[in-house]
């Protein structure tokens, strides 16, 4: 175990954590009494901003800078959404603070919207999260009992109201824009950007969405300064213009094959061995791990050989991932099939794919289909091919849909058949012994008698 | 001047237009493909069929920075210095993949689709889709399942555009179309209990790019490409929509609105679209009959009957006057009544601008004080303004101000159906020439007793009313599709249109018969006879020369002439 000292987590193992009470003996809200009656606005979003601190739910765009995208002097209403629709695949580090240390939350959400002026501010809860949504109710009527929410908040003219929305079990309303148009009660399909929701979001006013963990940090960068974020974590590569470092303590979620699963917080920029050994007690059973995936599935997949990459915002992508995502590890074993690995993440796109999209939705779909076959023992080799090319063309980045959905979808795949691609060719012609070469459809077309 | 470039080709926009970059490329003849656009709905950019490159160019160094991924067209606002590429590989691969993704669970059952023919799936794919199929799912199952009293959807035939959902939300203003389901289980569909009704619901069938949504009224009645197409103008009510009518060998099957910026932009109303049945109609007025000495009806012959009408019509002029005065008040002026003379006119608000020019030349060549009467207008309800700005009218005949202009112009002033019943005594009138032309009970039984008194009666009408019994003449009346000339609209936009159908045998079309009898050579000209109404009536004057597709504005000469 490292000397590291847990921040956002050092409160979740005392008894009755949950309450104002114990939140409040740890000294919580004094960070929102700084900055409601000592700090301006302004003051607060430089400090954000000072601190580098990167969104959390998964894109890492920077927090502070976020907030000033917010048009100045807008007449209002500016609404904060807290993105809490943690349905990424092995992610619960919201779930752990919402439930065991909600105040700690509530706080930043507060501090936040005072940065950015907002009058109303929206949890957006996953539906599957029951115990958070008591946890969240109750904390939120003890801040409006103890004056931290409502009108005039702490004697001060900034008014605030919380309000806890459960969302309907859908993966898409993690995303920003399909978050909105849920909580307007319509179909989460995400938005068309230009404009983002910092210019037009929630009921058309400008809005801020920001990750539960995100909102944690704030209420810490308020606390102990943004040079104190700063002294964690990895510094910008100065090779790279586009990498503003990677601050912070971090949740890292470990699930899947290891001994001691679990929520653990780290500096950002452990390297993936380090925290399976020295957190999760190593891959489970005494077993050789044989991939990972390094921060949700959609991130993508690391080969037992690259876990030495840094969990940090940039590490994953010098091994091919997307990103570090949720920072939700999930470690398969040697048992483990890559191709029934592969089959369950085309499973969860295709079926959580909003639809809107045609290359998302028709793209996840076949490959699934494809997959299924593969399953089935009716693979052939030109399959792969054609998932690359699927995997390939489909998301944000290739720009042929609308949010990354997509290509939450595609990295999996592609990481999976790329660094596997032997494993994959062995299933095909070891379950497919008869037709594992053929090029063409093996089944011709069925002739319709009609679609009357 | 802000400047788009669209595959190299510079393009010069107005300072303050507003287009996209499927717009922007029509101008330099380049077609984006799309699906779920519309100009008409809200951009969603789901379809991804108009992917292309776009960047900038920056005006002063001319150089050029692409962005690294594509774009929807359809999303990208053509503002100056914007570069559209839309025959890159990268595209036209892109383009390739969104067809192969549409086409994995779409039915190929073109043979049996109505839409065929004219089918955005089947065109794009054969400009833009690939030659083989490379997804072996079994694709689909054929399931349809109604949308209303009016539309069918073909479930598996949808691409998902959400066109049609769109419309009923920003359009209709109903909303009952939604989109049901997940991913590639979604659906279009109607809330259970809550169909698709309301007036403008055919709409959703022409917007459809593929056949998921069919118009029950034309399903399987027609192959698209056996069809003409024939621009036209709606008669339902004064709103005069623009549409096309399409037939086949002289039979209407549909109706389809025609993109007009000033009328109907690209809707129409059910009423107006569904509205052609009467052309059809087997109980329709063809053979003309007139009544022999012995006061029979007998089948007239179009070789000799021009002449009779005429010689009948003359000698009304000896034997009438309109009850105007002239004897009660022993022949004293009746304060400008009494310009009325013996013979008079009826103009139906269904006949065309040219029509009534040549009728009212015709009787008032043959009395010069002859009166010339606005026929009966039909109304019904009040009218109904939608939520996109689309109006359908209570006035049901298209050209009541042009009529009503006409009558003006040439007797002075506007005399009402009402009015001439009022007027008109025992002997009063020698003859008067009814025009029809309505698919509806237009005269009571009372109005038509109060006309039998006049000796010669020349009638066309469509369906048997009341007053057929005392005609002298009898002839069929034409229907909008087989007009020919220009209505003006409730907004004073005139449009001119050609006859779409021949009518049936036994009909003379009005044009050529009124031409005829006015002494003209040849065939009936409709633009001449336009040209002679635009020069001779201030009203009609900015309708000299071409008319655009879309109609002129009548009110500019109006307005003109107020501040002249």
């Amino acid at each position: 175990m490292s000397d590291f000292e847990p921040v956002l987590l050092a409160n979740i193992d005392k008894p009755d954590s949950h309450t104002l009470r114990v939140y409040e003996s740890a000294g919580g809200y004094q960070g929102l009494k700084k900055v409601v009656k000592k700090m301006q606005p302004a003051d607060v979003t430089t400090e954000v901003k000072e601190s580098n601190l990167r969104g959390r739910g998964g894109a890492g765009f920077p927090t502070g800078l976020k907030w000033t995208f917010l048009p100045q002097d807008h007449p209002g209403p500016v609404y904060f959404c807290l993105n809490a629709d943690e349905s990424e695949p092995g992610t619960f580090n919201n779930r752990i603070l919402m439930e065991e240390d909600p105040h700690q939350v509530i706080e930043g959400v507060i501090i936040s919207c005072y940065a950015t002026r907002a009058t109303t501010a929206y949890i957006y809860l996953r539906y599957e999260y029951p115990k958070s949504y008591e946890r969240l109710e109750s904390a939120i009527k003890e801040c409006y009992d103890a004056g931290y929410l409502g009108k005039n908040i702490l004697g001060s003219d900034f008014s605030l109201d919380m309000c806890v929305h459960r969302g309907a079990a859908a993966y898409i309303c993690g995303e920003e824009t399909g978050l909105i148009e849920s909580l307007e009660g319509k179909r989460a399909w995400p938005r068309i950007k230009p404009p983002f929701p910092a210019i037009e979001g929630l009921f058309r006013k400008p809005t801020v969405v920001n990750n539960v963990e995100t909102a944690a940090c704030v209420k810490h960068i308020i606390d102990r300064g943004s040079d104190w974020f700063k002294s964690i974590g990895v510094a910008a590569d100065p090779d790279n213009p586009r990498d503003v470092g990677s601050y912070g303590p971090k949740l890292y979620c470990l699930s899947g094959h290891i001994e001691k699963p679990g929520c653990y917080e780290a500096p950002l920029g452990i390297t993936l061995q380090e925290l399976i050994d020295q957190y999760g007690g190593g891959v489970w059973k005494g077993r050789k791990a044989k991939a990972a995936i390094p921060g949700g599935i959609s991130m993508g997949l690391l080969t037992a050989e690259e876990f030495d990459c840094p969990l940090d915002f940039t590490g994953p992508g010098k091994y091919q991932c997307l990103g570090l995502g949720t920072a939700a590890v999930v470690v398969l074993d040697e048992t483990v099939s890559i191709v029934d690995f592969l089959h369950n993440s085309a499973r969860f796109f295709s079926h959580e794919s909003c639809g809107q999209c045609t290359p998302c939705r028709e793209g996840t779909s076949w490959a699934l289909k494809m997959l299924d076959r593969i399953k089935a023992g009716r693979g052939r080799l030109t399959d792969l091919d054609l998932l690359l090319e699927i995997s390939d063309s489909i998301g944000i980045m290739p720009g042929t849909t609308i949010c990354g959905l997509a290509d939450g979808a595609a990295w999996p795949m592609k990481n999976a058949i790329r660094k596997f691609r032997d494993e994959f060719t062995d299933y095909i012609k070891r379950t497919n012994p008869g037709g594992y070469a053929q090029t063409s459809p093996a089944q011709a077309m069925e002739i319709l008698s009609g679609a009357h | 001047m802000p400047t788009v470039t669209v595959d190299g080709q510079e393009i010069e926009l107005g300072d303050d237009e507003r287009l996209n970059g499927i717009q922007v490329a029509r101008r330099a003849g380049v077609e984006i493909p799309h699906y779920c656009w519309h100009a008409g709905l809200t951009v969603v950019a789901s379809c991804r069929m108009c992917l292309v490159e776009s960047g900038r160019k920056d005006r002063e160094s001319g150089e050029i920075s692409m962005i690294p991924k594509l774009v929807p067209a359809c999303q990208t606002p053509a503002a100056d210095g914007t570069v559209f590429v839309t025959n890159s590989e990268k595209v036209k691969s892109a383009r390739s993949m969104v067809e192969e993704d549409l086409l994995i669970r779409h039915p190929i059952d073109c043979p049996v689709c109505d839409k065929a023919g004219e089918c955005s799936l089947q065109d794009y794919h054969f400009q833009h889709g690939q030659g083989q199929r490379r997804a072996d799912i079994k694709p689909f199952t054929s399931r349809r399942r109604p949308m209303g009293d009016t539309v069918t959807l073909f479930v598996d035939r949808c691409v998902m555009c959400t066109r049609c959902v769109r419309f009923t939300r920003e359009i209709s203003g109903t909303s009952e179309l939604m989109v049901i389901n997940r991913g590639d289980h979604e659906e279009i569909d109607v809330f259970p209990g809550f169909p698709l009704d309301n007036k403008m619901s055919g709409n959703v069938v022409d917007l459809c790019p593929v056949g998921a949504l069919g118009d029950k009224d034309f399903l399987y009645s027609q192959r698209v490409w056996f069809m003409k197409q024939h621009d036209h103008v709606c008669a339902g009510c004064s709103t005069g929509c623009s549409i096309h009518v399409e037939e086949n060998h002289d039979h209407v099957y549909r109706l389809k609105p025609r993109e007009n910026p000033h009328i109907n932009h690209w809707w129409m109303c059910d009423e107006g679209r569904y509205g052609y049945k009467h052309i059809h109609d087997p109980g329709r007025v063809t053979q003309p009959t007139r009544r022999d000495e012995t006061g029979e009806m007998v089948s007239a012959d179009w070789s000799d009957l021009n002449q009779r009408i005429d010689s009948s019509l003359r000698s009304g002029l000896d034997n009438g006057g309109l009850d105007n005065g002239g004897l009660e008040n022993g022949g004293l002026d009746n304060g400008g009544l009494r310009d009325n003379g013996k013979l008079a006119a009826v103009l139906s608000p269904y006949l065309t601008v040219e029509e009534a020019y040549l009728l009212s030349d015709y009787i008032r060549g043959l009395d010069p004080d002859a009166a010339l009467v606005l026929g009966p207008i039909p109304i019904e309800g009040t009218d109904e303004t939608y939520p996109g700005n689309f109006t359908i009218r209570a006035e049901k005949c298209p050209n009541r101000n042009g009529v009503e202009a006409v009558i003006s112009a040439l007797s002075g002033r506007l005399l009402t159906f009402d009015e001439f019943l009022d007027q008109i005594s025992d002997g009063s009138c020698g003859g008067v020439w009814i025009t029809g032309g309505y698919k509806t009970d237009w005269i009571s039984d009372e109005q038509a007793m109060k006309l039998a008194k006049i000796p010669t009666i020349v009638l066309q009408e469509m369906f048997a009313s009341p007053l057929s019994d005392h005609a002298s003449y009898r002839l069929g009346a034409l229907t909008f599709a087989e007009r020919e000339g220009s209505y003006v609209n409730v907004g004073d936009r005139l449009q001119s249109f050609r006859w779409a159908i021949r009518p049936p045998a036994g009909v003379m079309p009005d044009g050529q018969l009124y031409w005829q009898l006015s002494g003209r050579a040849g065939m009936f000209q409709a633009a001449e006879v336009l040209a002679e109404v635009a020069d001779s009536i201030p009203y009609f004057h900015a309708a000299a020369g071409e008319i655009p597709d879309v109609g002129v504005d009548l009110k500019i000469t109006r307005l003109a002439s107020v501040e002249g």
